[in-house]
C-alpha cells in the first residue's frame, strides 16, 4: 500500500472502493449459490464455481489486501508460490489419472 | 528485545528504499505464501480423494448451505470492518479503529458460533470424520480453517486491548501492525471464498 | 524510530540474556549445541542398530543390560525396537540434527553478520523458533518412554502402517508440528533479513555464497514444509478421529478387516511427504555447499571460480527441487508418462549440482592452498559429495531404480551425501568459525586426527552399502541374513559396524576438543585470524550485541583475494 497519498480525501476514496467491493462480493456470493442450484455437468459446475471464487478472491486480494498497489517484491513471492501451488495440484493429479472416476 | 536492539534494526516503520516495504509487510506475505501451500495441499488431497471415489456425495445435498452462505457473508463483512479499522488509524481516528476492530472480532466470533451449530448438527446426525472421506475432508478443511479464524480473533483481541498501547508511543508501527493483521484476516476470508463453493456447493 | 535518546544499557538478567535470548548469535549457539547433542544421540541409535546387523540375535554386552526389557530383552534387540531405532535415527538426524545445525545454527549466527546487519529482522521470532524446535525435540525424545516405544514406521511414516501403528507415531506427528513451525518462522526471518537488512553497498551479487545458499534454503523450507504439515494433520485425523484419508478400502490387518470407512489413498501421503522431503534434502546440502565455498575461497587465497554461475545454479537448483519429488516413488505405479517426467527433471537437476562442485574444484587450481583443519574437511567434502551425487544417478533413472529401490544402495547414496557430505562441511564450519565465536582456536592436532579417522571410518561404513544394495539386500530389515542373497555379503556388515564404532569413538576427539578449546584453546591475536574478506570477520571477537562498532559499508565483492597490487593478499568487503 503506498502510504504517500493518504490525505483524508484519499482515504474517503479508498472507503468508497471498499464498500463497492463488499457489494460486489455479496452479489457474487448470491450468484454462486444460485448457480449451484442449476443442474450443470460436473465439469461446468466446477469451472463456474471456481471462476466466480477466483473473481471474489481477486477483489479481496487487490482491494482489501491492497495488492493492486503493492510492490514488485511481493508479487514475485506470490508468483513463485502460485507456480509451485499449481505444480502441487496438477502434477499430483496427473500421477493419479488412472484412478479417476469422474 | 531491548530498546537499544530495536533501534538497530531498520525498516520497522519506514519502508526499505529499494524494496518499498517494511520488514513486517514482507514477512506477512511470506507467511501467507506458506499458508497458500498448506491449504493448497489440503485442496489437492480433496481433489485426489474425490475424483477417485464414485460414492462421494454432493456437498449441497448433505451440508447446510444457508448456514454456510451466512458464514460467507459474515466473513466478507468482517474483512470490510478489518480494513476500515486500518483506514481509521490512517485518519488518526483511534476511536473509530476500536469500533471497527471490535466489530471484526464479533463477526469472527459469529462465524465460529455458526460453525459450532453446523458441527453440532452433524454430530447429532452421527456424522463424524470417521463416517467417510467426504466428512473427513469437510471436518478437516473447515476445522483447520476455523482454527485459523480463531488465531485471527486472538490476534485481533490483543491489538484491541493490550497491544493498542503502542498507538501512543509509535503510531506508525502500530498502524503497520494492524495492516499486517488485516492481511492475515483477509487471507483467512480468501481461503473460505474457495472452501465454500468447493465443499458446500459442488 | 525511538524517541528515547538516552542509551538503555540496563543489563539483561541471565535468563533474558542466555536462555530466552533474542540475540541471533546466542540463538545460533543454542541451536548449535542442541543440534550437536541430537546428532550424537541419533548416532548412538545407529550404533545400536549396527550391533544387530553385524551379530544378528546376539545379546549386546553391558549396554544391552542398561536398556529397558521391552526393547532389548536379555540384551537381544527385538524387531520392533530395531524398526523404532531406524525411524528415530532418521528423524532425529534430519530434523533435529542436521537442519537445525546447518540452518538454525550456522544460518542464524552468520547471515546477519555476513550481510552487515545488527541482528535478524525479527529477533523475538528467532527466539520463538529455537524454543519451538526445542519443544519438538523434547516431544520426539519423550516417545522413547512410551510403553510401546517411539515411532517405528520409518522416518517417512508411510501409511497404511503409520496410520495404524503404535502411539509413538502420534507423538512423532505432534513433534513434527513443532519442528515445522520452527522452520517456517526461521525461514521467514532469514528471507526478510537478507532482502531488507543488507548493508549499504552489499548488492545481491556481492553477497557471500553462504548467504545465497541460506536464502535459497529458506525458500525451500517456506514453501515445501506446509504440505507435510497438511499431511501430518491428515494422518493425525486418521489416527485420532478415525478418518480414512490414507486407508484404502478392504484393508486386512493380521487376518481381520480394518473397521474404517476406507476409500483413502496411501500414495497421497507419499506425494505430500516427498513434496517436502525432496526439497528437504537440498536444505541439508545447500548450507554445506555454502560453508565449503567460504572455506575454499579463504584457504586458496583466490576468488571463487564462477561465482555468478554458482549463484544462478543454486537458484535453478532450488526451483528444480520442487519438481523432482516422485523419483522417490517410481515403484508406486504412476505410469510411464509421469515416471518419465520425474526422471527427466531429476536428470536436469543434476546439472546445477555438477556446476557447483566443478566451480569449487576449479577454484583450487592455482591457489595457495592452506591445509588447516577446516580446509581438510572442505577438500574431502568434494569427492565425498561427488560419490554421493553420482550414486544418485541410477536411483533417479526409473528403470535402474526398479532394482535398487529400498535396498542398501539407497542408504549408501544418501549417507554419502549427508555424512561425509553435509556433516563434514558442518565440522569444517565449526572449526572455521569457532575462533570468531569464542576468541580461541580449536586444537589443530586433535582436529586433524578427528578428520582422518572420520574420513576413513565413514567410507568404511557407507561404501559397502553399495555392494549390499547391488546384491539385493533390502533396507529396514532386523535380520537380513534371513535371506540367502544377504548371507553372501554378511561379512560387510561386520566391517561396517566396526567402522561405525570407530567413527563414534573418533567423535569423542571432536567433543573433547570443542569443550576444552572453549576454555583453554590458543587465543587468537586478531579479529580476523584466517585473514578472510567477508563481513563477519570485521567485528570484535566475539561480536557484541549489535555486531558492528560502526554500520559497515561494502565496497567490493565477497572474495577479493590476491588482487594485483594489493599490500596484503586479501581485501575485506568493507575496505574501500
Amino acid at each position: 500500500m503506498s502510504h504517500d497519498a493518504l490525505t483524508p480525501e484519499a482515504i474517503k476514496k479508498h472507503v468508497r472502493i471498499y464498500i463497492a467491493v463488499f457489494v460486489t462480493l455479496a452479489c457474487l456470493t448470491a450468484v454462486t449459490v444460485g448457480v449451484s442450484t442449476l443442474h450443470l455437468t460436473p465439469a461446468l459446475a466446477i469451472s463456474v464455481a471456481l471462476f466466480i471464487a477466483t473473481i471474489k478472491a481477486t477483489l479481496v486480494a487487490c482491494y482489501f489486501m491492497h495488492l493492486i498497489s503493492e510492490k514488485k517484491l511481493i508479487f514475485s513471492v506470490l508468483f513463485i508460490t502460485g507456480f509451485f501451488f499449481m505444480v502441487m495440484i496438477f502434477i499430483i493429479l496427473a500421477t493419479t489419472r488412472s484412478m479417476f472416476v469422474i | 528485545m531491548s530498546e537499544a536492539q530495536a533501534q538497530l534494526i531498520p525498516y520497522i516503520d519506514e519502508p526499505h528504499p529499494i524494496t518499498g516495504v517494511t520488514n513486517s509487510k514482507l514477512a506477512i506475505w511470506l507467511f501467507l505464501a506458506s499458508e497458500i501451500m498448506l491449504f493448497g495441499a489440503l485442496f489437492s488431497s480433496y481433489i485426489i480423494l474425490r475424483v477417485s471415489d464414485p460414492t462421494w456425495p454432493h456437498g449441497r445435498m448433505v451440508l447446510n448451505v444457508p448456514l454456510a452462505t451466512l458464514n460467507t457473508m459474515i466473513l466478507i463483512t468482517s474483512s470490510v470492518t478489518m480494513v476500515m479499522s486500518w483506514a481509521s488509524l490512517m485518519q488518526n481516528r483511534f476511536d473509530r479503529y476500536r469500533f471497527y476492530m471490535a466489530l471484526t472480532i464479533l463477526l469472527g466470533c459469529g462465524f465460529m458460533v455458526v460453525k459450532g451449530f453446523e458441527y453440532a448438527h452433524k454430530f447429532e446426525a452421527r456424522h463424524f470424520p470417521s463416517t467417510n472421506n467426504f466428512y473427513a475432508t469437510y471436518f478437516t478443511l473447515t476445522g483447520l480453517h476455523g482454527l485459523h479464524v480463531l488465531g485471527g480473533i486472538l490476534t485481533n483481541l490483543y491489538f484491541l486491548f493490550f497491544g493498542s498501547k503502542m498507538w501512543k508511543t509509535n503510531p506508525t508501527q502500530f498502524a503497520g501492525r494492524i495492516e499486517v493483521a488485516g492481511l492475515y484476516w483477509h487471507f483467512v476470508d480468501l481461503v473460505w471464498i474457495f472452501l465454500f463453493p468447493s465443499i458446500y456447493l459442488l | 524510530m525511538s524517541e528515547h535518546s538516552h542509551e538503555e544499557h540496563h543489563e539483561l538478567g541471565f535468563i533474558r540474556k542466555y536462555i530466552f535470548s533474542t540475540d541471533h548469535k546466542i540463538i545460533g549457539i543454542q541451536y548449535g549445541i542442541t543440534a550437536l547433542c541430537f546428532l550424537f544421540f541419533g548416532f548412538c541409535l545407529m550404533m545400536l542398530m549396527r550391533w544387530q546387523l553385524a551379530y544378528p540375535g546376539d545379546a549386546l554386552p553391558v549396554i544391552g543390560t542398561w536398556l529397558p526389557e521391552r526393547y532389548m530383552p536379555g540384551g537381544q534387540m527385538t524387531p520392533d525396537f530395531y524398526n523404532a531405532l531406524g525411524a528415530m535415527h532418521g528423524t532425529i538426524m534430519v530434523f533435529l540434527g542436521v537442519v537445525p545445525l546447518a540452518v538454525g545454527a550456522f544460518g542464524n549466527y552468520l547471515v546477519p553478520l555476513q550481510v552487515g546487519a545488527a541482528d535478524m529482522a525479527f529477533p523475538k521470532l528467532n527466539g520463538a523458533s529455537y524454543w519451538s524446535y526445542f519443544v519438538g525435540g523434547v516431544i520426539m525424545l519423550s516417545s522413547f518412554f512410551l510403553p510401546n516405544g517411539p515411532a517405528a514406521s520409518g522416518w517417512t511414516s508411510y501409511p497404511p502402517l503409520a496410520d495404524i501403528a503404535i502411539s509413538g507415531q502420534t507423538v512423532w506427528l505432534f513433534g513434527m508440528v513443532f519442528l515445522i513451525t520452527s522452520s517456517l518462522l526461521g525461514s521467514i526471518n532469514t528471507i526478510a533479513t537478507i532482502i531488507q537488512l543488507r548493508a549499504k553497498g552489499l548488492s545481491f551479487f556481492r553477497m557471500p555464497f553462504f548467504v545465497w545458499s541460506q536464502f535459497v534454503t529458506a525458500f525451500l523450507l517456506l514453501l515445501a514444509f506446509p504440505p507435510l504439515e497438511a499431511a501430518a494433520v491428515m494422518q493425525l485425523m486418521d489416527r485420532l478421529a478415525g478418518s480414512s484419508f490414507f486407508l484404502p478400502s478392504g484393508l486386512v490387518v493380521s487376518g481381520t478387516a480394518l473397521q474404517v470407512a476406507g476409500g483413502g489413498n496411501p500414495v497421497l501421503w507419499q506425494h505430500l511427504f516427498w513434496f517436502l522431503a525432496h526439497p528437504e534434502v537440498y536444505v541439508l546440502i545447500l548450507p554445506a555447499i555454502g560453508i565449503v565455498t567460504e572455506i575454499i575461497a579463504n584457504n586458496t587465497r583466490k576468488p571463487i571460480y564462477g561465482y555468478k554461475s554458482m549463484v544462478y545454479s543454486v537458484i535453478f537448483l532450488g526451483f528444480m527441487s520442487f519438481i523432482v519429488w516422485a523419483h522417490h516413488m517410481f515403484m508406486t505405479g504412476m505410469g510411464t508418462t509421469m515416471s518419465n517426467f520425474f526422471q527427466t527433471t531429476t536428470m536436469i537437476i543434476s546439472i546445477p549440482s555438477v556446476v557447483l562442485v566443478t566451480c569449487l574444484i576449479i577454484s583450487l587450481w592455482g591457489g595457495t592452498i592452506r591445509f588447516n583443519v577446516p580446509m581438510l574437511f572442505a577438500l574431502a567434502w568434494l569427492p565425498m559429495f561427488g560419490i554421493g551425487g553420482l550414486t544418485g544417478l541410477p536411483l533417479g533413472l526409473a528403470t535402474s531404480d526398479i532394482y535398487l529401490h529400498d535396498t542398501y544402495y539407497v542408504i549408501g547414496h544418501f549417507h554419502y551425501v549427508v555424512a561425509p557430505g553435509t556433516i563434514f562441511a558442518l565440522f569444517a564450519g565449526i572449526y572455521f568459525w569457532f575462533p570468531k565465536a569464542t576468541g580461541r582456536m580449536m586444537n589443530q592436532t586433535l582436529g586433524k586426527l578427528h578428520f582422518w579417522i572420520s574420513l576413513v571410518a565413514m567410507n568404511g561404513v557407507f561404501f559397502p552399502m553399495f555392494i549390499q544394495g547391488i546384491a539385493g539386500v533390502s533396507r529396514r530389515l532386523h535380520t537380513p541374513i534371513t535371506y540367502a542373497h544377504a548371507q553372501a555379503v554378511q561379512g560387510t556388515n561386520v566391517f561396517m559396524s566396526l567402522s561405525a564404532w570407530v567413527l563414534g569413538a573418533a567423535q569423542l576427539l571432536f567433543i573433547i576438543n570443542f569443550f576444552i578449546s572453549m576454555k583453554a584453546g590458543k587465543k587468537v591475536t586478531s579479529d580476523n585470524p584466517w585473514e578472510s574478506t567477508t563481513l563477519e570477520w570485521a567485528t570484535p571477537t566475539p561480536p557484541p550485541h549489535g555486531n558492528f562498532d560502526k554500520v559497515p559499508e561494502v565496497h567490493r565483492g565477497p572474495y577479493d583475494y590476491s588482487l594485483p597490487g594489493g599490500a596484503t593478499d586479501f581485501a575485506p568487503q568493507n575496505i574501500a
